[in-house]
Parts: structure tokens; C-alpha cells; sequence
């Protein structure tokens, strides 16, 4: 078990932990930086000086405890919906790959695709506002129709990470796709 | 290919014996169904396996041999396991072995007729086996797919878990030749509320369908269909409410079995909405009939609506007047504002001789709140109606009188660049007038176009006024269609037993060692709520207007009349 220091797209400092569980099984997890402390210190002030500079116009106590309210409320919401801690590819060979996202706040939702829905991993590029980034993405298609792209599942969408860290990641998915076609070409007849 | 092994967590701590399940050999899986113990007769085994094949169409055979030694290993049990696996012939035969406590099992193969022996690697996957067997796969697969070889791996897991329920049925005080071990085999459980629920359930069905096809005999009698009165029931939206709610208590006490998932559901949805309705209704009607609140009701409705029309009376003294600064045709004016005031007149007389009678209707109007908070919340949207049935009057007139303008204008139009509408060709063609025609279409013309503002302003201000009443009688059906249409039960499904409705898998890493093979737990990763409430969506019997705002706007120009309730099955117009 490695972890590796990489950027995201917008700069921010991010870790790659790549385990091994089994020759068939790997797990790769990235992790974002965590709440600062001076960002929510910075805006819980921003929102309560507002908040007081209304009391003192309109002389009503119920705007200290609506702002506070707000804030708590807010924060709830942001951590359990919003802030995104980890987000993990479990590659699990002739099973599936399954993407994690873990919140602040705990919650953790999780996606599973089966190994014959999946055409193949590679990385994008993508016009993001003002930045071209790159992207890794799962090609899905039909088990009938093997040939045509029915989805694209983009991959570590809020961490983002930059060029360098997708190829560590798209190389250690392949080492695990590869083994599929390997596997599959001493018993097929093709 | 990699062997993945699906074994039960119940069935962890069994005692030594073989192994019963399915093999997919397509997905080179094993699903393991219950652990066999020791003593056995390989017949009884094999003819037990065929009766249950044939009952449940899974192809269950023995998979391989189970061997938990509490001890150190005991070699002659091993070896006789291996024995076994001549007697059951299954390829390939799988044999895990666990020592004493330990998490970590060894699980290995013995394959006799493969041609190269090469070390396959071996996944093991724990799941949870009634939760399996509970649970239902969503997006559905057809029945028609089911025929085939299933082409997701997991639907072909879930699937054969459910399909073996009479598997389950046997425990461990059963005294047949064979014991097994799975998630039942402690005693099945019951319980006594249900199955007396069950039993009460055939004779209330059977009441009620007696009940639903009197009244529904009743209400297609031909004494009903008369003219006016079957008008009548097509406008009026509560009638609309209770026929909806018939049709649903049809469908809950009708006497088939629900056959697949999805109308079990949708029978328990329909239930669980009109008890919440019924409630709210019997809750709305204790707090109506208390401290006599209908009594204040009808005090409050006559001064009300005496209000709404001398608010109107006000509006067009104004609009007879100088409105916002405009000039107004004096004639003209005066003909409308005379016209729509007696109009009031009359209205307000109509209300004033009904004023006694209030109280006692709407004591019995409220009556039909038991029959759910739907049908009370209709009533009200009819009696809205009904108490602003001038101002819809009013708009009629308004927007028939601006239309009638409008197309002479533009036929008028047409006569004074000399073209014509031809209606065969349903095109504008030129044409020669004569001279007495000519002036004429001129004189009117310019009579119409002076007339405009004054015809426009009444249009547009009753416009406004039944958009208004439009929009109130719009929210309160919106509400209704909610009450109809959400899927109570399934939403408390997926909040108590979220098991139940699964959008598929996730697997969780259990702790590895060197040397033994991959252990995974299989979690049931639930739906979401919204994929819950739009999967299982009730249909509701309203279509909201599927004018777009351009075409509504157009229409609104013209001065054509806006019909935004339409319901399905009425003819369009």
C-alpha cells in the first residue's frame, strides 16, 4: 500500500493510495483536503456580521437566531451533501469495478458495474469553464451489442486530479482489465 | 477464468458436510444455497435435489463439501470428503475448510477433466442470504429475458436465491432424511398478525367487490346520463376524484393474486393512500365539526362573496371612467359597465336568496370529507368555481366580444389592401371590390379600430381575473395529484427495510492473507428516493395543459377561449 502526493486541476494537494489485495483485486482511493478550519470560520463571521448589521437596522432578535439556524442547517447540508473526502475505483477482475464516494459528514455512496457491461477505461479531455482537463472515464456497453459505447461514467469528478495521477490509475486498472482478454483468449474459439 | 464462490454468512458456523447450490458455468460461479450434514444417503440426496429442481425449474445440484474442524484438521474427515466428490459427480468440485475460529478459510478445486491443471484463482463472496432472497433488482428484466441465459450476473444470483423458497421451508426440527443448514434452518419464523390478516382479507375482499359493483351500478344507471346532468358530472372535478377512487378500490379488492412485483406494489401503494387520505379526511372533519367551525364557514362565505362583487362593482365604475389615464369610447363604455354591473346585480340576488340554506349544504357537504382529504379538497376547488362562475361569465363575454373585433379587424384588413381569405385554398388572395364595398369596409373598419382600446381593456382585465381563479384552482389540484400519486409504501419500504428495493451491489474488502483466496462481503446498495417515487408512481386521471407558453400566449392575443383543464378520455376540441 503506496500513497503518492499529486495537484487536482485547480491546485489543491491530493493522495493516491493504491492497494493490493489480490492478483485480481485493486483498490485505488483519492483523497481531497479536508474542511479548513479558516473557511468556515471566515464565512460562519461573514454571515453573522450581516446577520447583526440587519438587527441593528430593523431591531428584530429573530434575525440572530434565523442566522444562526441558517448556519448550522448550512453547514449540515454542505457536509453531508456537498463536501466529498474520498473518492475510490475497487477493480475487482472478472467481478466489476465499483466507485466509492465518501462525504464529510460519513455518508458514502457507492456504484457497482459488472465486468460484462464494461468496454473499456481511458482518459479524456474535457472543456471545463475556462481549462481544457483531463478526465478518466468508464466506456459501458450493451452485453449484446459488444461493439457500440452505450455510457461514459466519468471518474473522480470533485477531486479532479491532474494528467500524471490518471495515468497511474488508468495503468493499474488495465493491468487488471488485460488479464480479461487473456483469460478469455486460450478458451475462446476466435 | 476466476472461480467466484457466493457462500451464505449463515452458514458459517455449520458443522462438516457437502455443499448445495447452482453452478453458472457461463460466469464460472458457484451460488451456494444450504450446507447438507452428516449422516446422508447420496440417493435420498440426489432424488430430494431432483424434487426440488423440479419445483423451483434452478438447476440445484451438490457443489462440493464443506469441512469445519473445531480441532486441529482431521485428515481422515478430508479425505473422506474427497471421496465424496466421486460419488456427487460435479465439475469442478469445490471443497473449503475452516479451522477452529478462524477468518481466513482454504478454499480449493479438484478438477478431473480439465487438460491443463494451471491454479485458478479462487473469490470468495459472502452474502447475506435472506436479504438476498427478499430483495428485488431494479430496473426489472423482462419475463420474456428470463427464458435465456440471464445476461447480468447478479439478476442470475438473485434470481436463483429467491426461486429456492421451498428449499428454506425445511429446518432442522424436521425429521426427513436430510438436515441442512441455511437461514431458516433455526425454525420458520411467522407471524401470527399476517397470516390472520391474510385469512380476514379473502371474505373483506369479497364484501367489498359486492359493494363497488352496486355503487358502480348505480352510477351508470341510465337515470344519471341524462343530458344536463351528465354535463354536469363532467365538470365538476370531484366526481372525477371519487370515480378515480373507485377505480383504485377495484383494483385493491379484486380477487387475483398480484402476480410479479410491481403490482404488488402497486396494490399496496393504492392501499396505503387511501387510508392516509381517509385519515386526513376523518382528521379535517373532527376539527371542521368541532366548536361548530361550519357555522362560521357559511357566517364568513355570504359577506365574502357579497366583497368579491362590490370589489368588482368598484373595478368597473373605474374601467367606466378614465382607467390608468386611458380614453375611453363614452358610449361604448357605458353599454359594457351597465351590462357586466347587472350582471353582478343579479348574482349577488341569487346568493342572497340561497343565504338561508348555506349552513345546512355545507353541513352535509362536509360529510364527504371522510371519504378523504382528496374528495374535500375538490369540493372546495368546485365551490371556488362555483362562487366565481360571473367572473368566468364575464371572461366569456369579454374574450368573445375582443375575438369577434380581432377577426373582423383583420378581415377588414385584408379589404383595405384588397386581399381576400380564400377559405378553399386556405390562403390570402387579391381581389377586385367595388366601389360601395370599398367604402363601407373602410367606414367599418375605421369604427372598429376606435372601438379597440375600450374592448381591449375589459378583455384584458376579466383575462386577468380568470387567470387568477385559474391559477388557485391549479395549485389545489396540484395538491390533490400529489395525494394521488405519491407511493406512500414504497417510500416507508425503502426508509425501514431498504433491502427490499435494490439498485444493485457493493462489495466491501474483508481482511486477506497470503495464500488464501479474496474475501468480499456483498452489501445490497439500495434506491434512491426519487428512482423509489418515480418507478412506482401512481397514474393520476388529470394531464396538465400541454399548450406551450408561446401557443398560449397566441391564443390569449386572439382572444380564443383557454380551456387548461383537460382530462384524459374528454374528446379534444
Amino acid at each position: 500500500m503506496e500513497e503518492r502526493r499529486y495537484r487536482s486541476a485547480s491546485g489543491a494537494p491530493l493522495a493516491l493510495r493504491c492497494r493490493q489485495h489480490s492478483a485480481s483485486c485493486r483498490e485505488l482511493a483519492v483523497r481531497c483536503p479536508r474542511l479548513q478550519l479558516r473557511s468556515l470560520s471566515a464565512v460562519t463571521s461573514a454571515v453573522w456580521l450581516a446577520a447583526y448589521g440587519l438587527f441593528v437596522l430593523c431591531q428584530n432578535s429573530m434575525v440572530l437566531s434565523a442566522a444562526i439556524f441558517l448556519t448550522l442547517i448550512g453547514l449540515i447540508i454542505y457536509l453531508h451533501f456537498v463536501k466529498i473526502d474520498q473518492e475510490s475505483l475497487l477493480v475487482i477482475g472478472s467481478l466489476g469495478i465499483q466507485m466509492t464516494s465518501s462525504y464529510a459528514s460519513g455518508k458514502e455512496s457507492t456504484t457497482f458495474i459488472e465486468m460484462s457491461r464494461v468496454k473499456d477505461v481511458v482518459i479524456n479531455e474535457a472543456i471545463h469553464m475556462q481549462k481544457v482537463i483531463y478526465y478518466l472515464c468508464i466506456l459501458l456497453c450493451d452485453p449484446q451489442d459488444p461493439q457500440g459505447v452505450s455510457e461514459v461514467v466519468p471518474l473522480f469528478q470533485s477531486s479532479k486530479p491532474r494528467l500524471d495521477c490518471l495515468i497511474e490509475v488508468y495503468k493499474s486498472c488495465h493491468e487488471i482489465l488485460d488479464q480479461r482478454k487473456t483469460a478469455s483468449q486460450p478458451d475462446g474459439v476466435k | 477464468m476466476v472461480l467466484k464462490v457466493f457462500f451464505p454468512s449463515c452458514c458459517s458456523s455449520a458443522e462438516s458436510g457437502i455443499l448445495i447450490g447452482r453452478w453458472i458455468p457461463e460466469q464460472s460461479s458457484a451460488v451456494i444455497l444450504a450446507v447438507v450434514h452428516f449422516p446422508f444417503i447420496p440417493v435420498q440426496v440426489k432424488q430430494y435435489l431432483r424434487e426440488v429442481q423440479q419445483v423451483t425449474n434452478v438447476n440445484i445440484s451438490v457443489l462440493g463439501s464443506w469441512n469445519n474442524s473445531k480441532q486441529e484438521k482431521e485428515e481422515s474427515l478430508s479425505e473422506f470428503l474427497e471421496d465424496l466428490g466421486m460419488i456427487f459427480s460435479h465439475e469442478p468440485w469445490i471443497q473449503i475448510s475452516k479451522e477452529g475460529d478462524s477468518k481466513f478459510w482454504n478454499c480449493s478445486t479438484l478438477q478431473k477433466q480439465s487438460d491443463n491443471h494451471r491454479e485458478e484463482e479462487i473469490i470468495l463472496v459472502y452474502y447475506d442470504q435472506r436479504k438476498v432472497m427478499l430483495s428485488h433488482l431494479h430496473p426489472p428484466l423482462d419475463t420474456a429475458d428470463l427464458g435465456a441465459e440471464d445476461a447480468s450476473k447478479l439478476s442470475a444470483i438473485f434470481n436463483t436465491v429467491a426461486s429456492s423458497k421451498v428449499l428454506f421451508m425445511t429446518d432442522r426440527y424436521d425429521d426427513g432424511p436430510i438436515k441442512m443448514t441455511h437461514w431458516q434452518s433455526d425454525g420458520v419464523e411467522a407471524s401470527i398478525i399476517v397470516e390472520l390478516m391474510k385469512q380476514a382479507s379473502v371474505p373483506a375482499c369479497m364484501l367489498l367487490t359486492f359493494l363497488l359493483s352496486l355503487v358502480s351500478g348505480v352510477c351508470n344507471s341510465r337515470v344519471l346520463k341524462f343530458w344536463p346532468l351528465s354535463f354536469l358530472w363532467s365538470k365538476l372535478s370531484t366526481c372525477e376524484q371519487l370515480g378515480h377512487r373507485l377505480q383504485h378500490l377495484q383494483v385493491i379488492s379484486s380477487s387475483k393474486k398480484a402476480q410479479n412485483q410491481t403490482q404488488l406494489m402497486r396494490k399496496a401503494n393504492i392501499f396505503v393512500s387511501l387510508l392516509i387520505d381517509v385519515a386526513l379526511g376523518i382528521l379535517l372533519m373532527s376539527w371542521l365539526y368541532r366548536k361548530n367551525q361550519i357555522g362560521h364557514l357559511a357566517d364568513t362565505l355570504i359577506p365574502v362573496a357579497d366583497h368579491v362583487a362590490e370589489e368588482l362593482q368598484d373595478l368597473l365604475q373605474w374601467l367606466m371612467g378614465a382607467p390608468a389615464g386611458l380614453k375611453m369610447n363614452r358610449a361604448l363604455d357605458q353599454v359594457l359597465g351597465r351590462f357586466f354591473l347587472y350582471h353582478i346585480h343579479l348574482w349577488i340576488s341569487y346568493i342572497h336568496l340561497m343565504s338561508p340554506f348555506i349552513e345546512m349544504i355545507l353541513w352535509y357537504v362536509g360529510l364527504s370529507a371522510c371519504l378523504g382529504l382528496t374528495v374535500a379538497l375538490c369540493i372546495l376547488s368546485d365551490i371556488i368555481a362555483l362562487l366565481t362562475f360571473h367572473i368566468y361569465c364575464f371572461y366569456v363575454y369579454g374574450a368573445r366580444l375582443y375575438c369577434l373585433k380581432i377577426y373582423g379587424l383583420s378581415s377588414l384588413w385584408r379589404l383595405f389592401r384588397g386581399k381576400k381569405w380564400n377559405v378553399l385554398r386556405q390562403r390570402v388572395d387579391s381581389c377586385s371590390y367595388d366601389l360601395d364595398q370599398l367604402f363601407i369596409g373602410t367606414l367599418l373598419f375605421t369604427i372598429l379600430l376606435f372601438l379597440l382600446p375600450t374592448t381591449a381593456l375589459y378583455y384584458l382585465v376579466f383575462t386577468l381575473l380568470r387567470l387568477l381563479v385559474v391559477v388557485v384552482q391549479g395549485l389545489i389540484h396540484l395538491l390533490v395529484d400529489l395525494i394521488d400519486s405519491l407511493p406512500l409504501y414504497s417510500v416507508i419500504l425503502r426508509f425501514c427495510r431498504s433491502y427490499r428495493l435494490a439498485a444493485g451491489v457493493k462489495f466491501r474488502v474483508l481482511e486477506q492473507k497470503d495464500g488464501k483466496p479474496l474475501r468480499l462481503l456483498m452489501q445490497i446498495n439500495p434506491l434512491s428516493y426519487g428512482n423509489v417515487v418515480q418507478t412506482y408512481r401512481l397514474p393520476t386521471y388529470s394531464c396538465y395543459p400541454k399548450d406551450s407558453w408561446a401557443s398560449l400566449c397566441k391564443k390569449l392575443f386572439l382572444g380564443e377561449l383557454i380551456y387548461p383543464w383537460k382530462h384524459k378520455g374528454e374528446k379534444q376540441e
